[in-house]
């Protein structure tokens, strides 16, 4: 049996005395697209924090493709194939969209720390770069220092920032906070689009989305999984619906 | 023995006066992210006004003028100085600050001239507080313990017991919390700089006649300071704390045990050549070494534990 | 994007771009190789030679502050030791080593990258503040540690050399000072093309990415730390280079060439000319080895007039003087420059009367404390008085009480016109 994408393996963290993570065990399956949502201050940035090597365990494991990760750097972590997006965005703000997304194809195509070469004449960094540009829908935008782009812009190239490196693994963060109704449904066109073939963890609010998109649903109340299942289960679990969801209708 | 307890005691001293000033250097620097590299500049401009003052007025006035003049200086630099270079970024505060340091080290040159100037102890403190194995301890040394340990306490009692202190402990880690709570922040801000400034100019007040008032003292002492923050670990009191007093006797330590290698080597009756390339390394005393100690600490802690003693990992 | 129109953007790109980029550094060429037959006195060299000397520094500076955002108080060391690794073999080839003098600054550079890169990995183990105090630290341990070991550092008298007594090259002994000054010409225009060429690189880019986001970075695959290393090696370098051309130029190292004053004058450069740009280094060495050289002759109160320039500058001028100049950029392309020049005018009757005003009270302060022995009786903008008589006093407040109330009065004018002419300008 192939070892699921990613795995969580009791996994706790606290912050001095106060407990965040209170022993959280997940399974991800490759290909599988993996909706986390949860009341807010469950864990549910923590725990991204923790899979990506933000924030080192208190105890447990984590493990990418059966590999034990747990403890390893950011750096490391995505040199594995998991990429991750931010709930605030985190761009460049100083330099263009262009090179903001050139910096992130770098190091998936094998050009380490290269300061032998010029950027320009890399014919495989610039395609792949155009490429995701054209991708996010952000072409027009170019030149534009990332910091002036507007809001739901700069969180299609936080988007674009994670997939640029072609990872195996994605982890977005809120990626739909804060748009309207017809950012949102571009943002969610966009990410099923580029999740396709891929293993996906997606945090989120906003349930016309996370119903929309996810294979399977893990719900996370005061740091632990209450429940995780199939939509239709999760909906109709009594324990979800008591502590986040309220009567949804069907 | 009595090199030891002798050395001890002003290994403390020294100590006590390095942590007045990086507590409060400390303190601006947890509340307002920004690391105020004129602080000794204002330890200097202490010094000097207690001098100017105390030729007019004796010794006494001037304890209290200074500081008082020193922290209204610091609150006018909050006010229109950081305040305007805040919105610019960490970098443009800091060099803002730099910029200032060196300014005011040409401003006192200009004004008291290049050479050291003569404050003294004045003569009610210059009297022996008590004799131990046969040496007599000043007593103006036992009235700076007092005075730095007197400040400790009020500035701690200050910061937990009053209503101020709680919103300024708030202020230092949710400054937005306890804006929209309705306190003026910026006021705030101000407070803690003039303060911080003022007790950088009190350090100066008494230190400056332990050691040489000349407008390279903030040069001298700048960087030791700055090095007891970041050994301490950046953010930290205690590790300030503890910091000031290890490099503070380390180094008065080292300054007494005036010995090098060469000394210790000939204990053992082994002689070494002048011509010896390495004759320099084997001739350093210890004592030449001692206003290198601290950077050397530096180094050490760099290598073992990047982030300080008591710091905390940066993400 | 299909291949076709892949190949049109590039070519698009190249053909115009390579004229574009090739143009200033002709015109440097050009600049350079006029220069010393219109400015002949060896006053006049001595300053180009300091100042290109000064360029490759503050360039090197800039690569670690301006491109990495690190800010280091200290890192005159590497332009120190880095001269004196040069200065050292200078010694050597006047002992017999067969080595050209012209390659002496490769030496410098290789010296510097030494040390850059053992006390880097120590730096650059921190970032922000913890990291711009640990520079500081490191400096001081490096000039103690160099009045200590007087075999290698010459303690007060320094090391010294003979730059003509390498072998002669094509004809080349370096005796005049022509000859330097053509030798640290090259030197600076090889040094800034490949400063140029790195930020051009994936680690070069990666730099700015550190600068901005290096938390953002490491999720991206990268350590940032390792990228703050090679940018501080390579700043290194380039440091050093530039302390081989002191070397050779002057024929002597001393420890003043790696402490405080060096480290923070190189600082002064870089912000005052401003560190977002490649330029504004360049431009900052350029003025502040002028203002250093100019002003020392006629007032002894440089260094305060240089501190205080800085503290305005972090204040009202954060991205330095290019800043200000490409601030300009959008109203004058739409060709409303011209009326910017009237309301100037008018707010610089105040800034003139402040700044005499200033002026006065300093240099009378510096006559009574510093020289005293000269007399009381001395003479500014061609007028004669006595530093101590109450009227100079008076009438250098007076001018400063009426520059500042004349700046606050039109000061507010000037900027709301300035917000007209750039609303103008966009729409």
């Amino acid at each position: 049996m192939t070892a699921p994408a990613l795995e969580l393996d009791e996994v706790h963290k606290s912050f001095g005395a106060t407990p965040i993570i209170r022993g959280v065990d997940m399974s991800i399956a490759r290909g599988e697209r993996h909706a986390l949502i949860g009341p807010n201050g469950a864990g549910k940035s923590t725990l991204f924090h923790l899979v990506t090597g933000r924030f080192p365990v208190s105890s447990g494991a984590v493990r990418l493709d059966g590999e034990d990760v747990t403890g390893l750097t950011p750096f490391e972590i995505y040199r594995r194939k998991l990429a991750r997006s931010f709930q605030i965005t985190n761009i460049f703000p100083r330099m263009s969209v262009y090179e903001n997304l050139r910096c992130a194809v770098l190091w998936s195509l094998g050009h380490g720390y290269s300061f032998w070469r010029f950027i320009d004449r890399m014919r495989d960094v610039n395609e792949r770069a155009e490429a995701v540009l054209e991708r996010i829908g952000l072409e027009r935008r170019r030149d534009l220092p990332a910091g002036l782009l507007a809001y739901a812009e700069q969180r299609a190239l936080e988007i674009g920032l994670a997939i640029a490196g072609e990872p195996d693994i994605i982890l977005l963060d809120e990626p739909t906070a804060g748009m309207s109704r017809s950012e949102t449904e571009h943002a969610v066109d966009l990410i099923r689009r580029v999740s396709q073939g891929r293993t996906l963890l997606i945090v989120e609010h906003d349930m016309a989305v996370v119903f929309g998109l996810a294979d399977r649903i893990s719900v996370l109340v005061y740091g632990q999984i209450i429940a995780s299942d199939t939509p239709e289960k999760i909906r109709a679990n009594r324990a979800v619906q008591e502590a986040y969801l309220g009567t949804v209708p069907a | 023995m009595e090199l030891v307890v002798f050395s001890l005691l002003n290994g403390v001293l020294y100590g006590l006066l390095l942590f007045m000033l990086s507590s409060g250097l400390t303190l601006i620097f947890s509340m307002m992210g920004v690391l105020n590299f004129a602080h000794a500049s204002l330890f200097m401009l202490g010094a000097y006004l207690a001098y100017q003052i105390g030729r007019y007025t004796g010794f006494w006035p001037g304890l209290v003028l200074a500081p008082l003049i020193v922290g209204l200086l610091g609150a006018a630099i909050e006010r229109w100085g950081l305040r305007t270079v805040h919105r610019f970024g960490h970098v443009a505060e800091l060099l803002f600050t730099f910029g200032l340091a060196l300014l005011i080290e040409e401003l006192v040159q200009l004004v008291w001239g290049r050479a050291p100037v003569p404050y003294t102890v004045p003569p009610s403190l210059d009297f022996a507080a008590f004799t131990l194995f046969g040496t007599t301890y000043p007593a103006y040394k036992v009235f700076m313990v007092l005075v730095s340990v007197g400040m400790f306490a009020l500035l701690g009692l200050v910061l937990t017991k009053t209503r101020v202190g709680l919103i300024i402990q708030a202020a230092l880690s949710h400054p937005d919390m306890v804006a929209a709570l309705g306190h003026n922040v910026p006021r705030v801000f101000m407070l803690v700089f003039g303060v911080g400034s003022a007790l950088a100019g009190l350090a100066g007040v008494i230190g400056g006649f332990a050691l040489v008032t000349s407008p390279s003292m903030a040069h001298t002492l700048g960087p030791i300071v700055f090095v007891v923050i970041v050994v301490g670990g950046l953010g930290s009191l205690t590790g300030a704390f503890v910091a000031s007093l290890l490099i503070g006797i380390v180094q008065t330590f080292a300054v007494a045990i005036d010995v090098s290698l060469i000394d210790l080597l000939a204990r053992f009756g082994v002689t070494v050549a002048r011509a010896d390339i390495f004759y320099d390394l084997w001739k350093i005393k210890l004592a030449q070494l001692a206003p290198v100690l601290p950077y050397l600490l530096l180094v050490l802690m760099l290598v073992l534990r990047p982030r300080g003693l008591m710091g905390t990992r940066e993400t | 994007m299909s291949e076709v129109a892949l190949k049109e953007v590039a070519t698009r790109r190249g053909s115009t771009a390579w004229l574009r980029a090739a143009a200033p550094w002709t015109l440097a060429i050009l600049v350079i190789l006029v220069l010393p037959h219109l400015l002949t006195t060896s006053f006049d060299r001595t300053l180009l030679i300091e100042m290109g000397i000064a360029i490759i520094f503050a360039a090197a500076y800039n690569m670690l502050l301006g491109e990495t955002g690190m800010l280091s108080f200290g890192h005159a060391i590497y332009f120190g030791l880095g001269g004196y690794t040069a200065i050292h073999v200078l010694r050597f080839i006047a002992a017999g080593l067969l080595f050209p003098v012209a390659l002496l600054p490769l030496v410098g550079g290789i010296g510097g990258l030494f040390f850059g890169l053992l006390f880097g990995y120590l730096s650059t183990r921190r970032a922000g503040t913890a990291f711009a105090m640990i520079t500081l630290g490191l400096m001081e341990l490096v000039v103690a540690l160099a009045l200590i070991f007087d075999h290698l550092f010459g303690g007060e008298e320094g090391i010294s050399g003979n730059r003509t007594s390498g072998p002669e090259l094509f004809g080349i002994r370096f005796g005049s000072q022509t000859q330097v000054y053509y030798l640290i010409a090259v030197w600076m225009l090889a040094s800034l093309a490949l400063m140029r060429a790195f930020t051009r690189t994936p680690v070069g880019r990666l730099c700015n990415a550190v600068r901005d986001n290096p938390e953002r970075v490491q999720f991206l695959g990268y350590d940032p730390s390792r990228i703050r290393l090679i940018a501080f090696a390579v700043s290194s370098f380039f440091a050093g280079v530039a302390g081989g051309l002191f070397a050779v130029n002057y024929e002597l190292m001393a420890i003043n060439s790696l402490g405080a004053e060096r480290s923070a004058l190189v600082l002064l450069m870089a912000y005052i000319g401003g560190i977002g740009s490649f330029l504004g280094p360049i431009l900052g060495a350029v003025l502040v080895t002028f203002l250093q050289v100019a002003l020392s002759d006629y007032t002894q109160a440089w260094l305060l007039y240089l501190g205080l320039f800085f503290v305005l500058v972090t204040l009202f001028a954060p991205n330095g003087l290019i800043g200000l100049v490409l601030m300009h950029g959008p109203i004058a392309r739409a060709g409303l420059l011209h009326r910017l020049v009237a309301p100037y005018a008018m707010a610089l009757i105040p800034v003139l009367l402040l700044a005499a005003g200033t002026i006065a009270l300093v240099e009378i302060n510096y006559r009574l404390a510093i020289r005293p022995e000269l007399g009381a009786a001395m003479k500014l903008f061609g007028v004669s008085f006595d530093a101590k008589g109450a009227a100079a006093w008076i009438a250098s407040l007076l001018l400063v009480g009426l520059g500042f109330w004349g700046l606050r009065l039109i000061g507010p004018r000037v900027s709301a016109r300035w917000g007209e002419m750039l609303e103008e300008a966009r729409a």
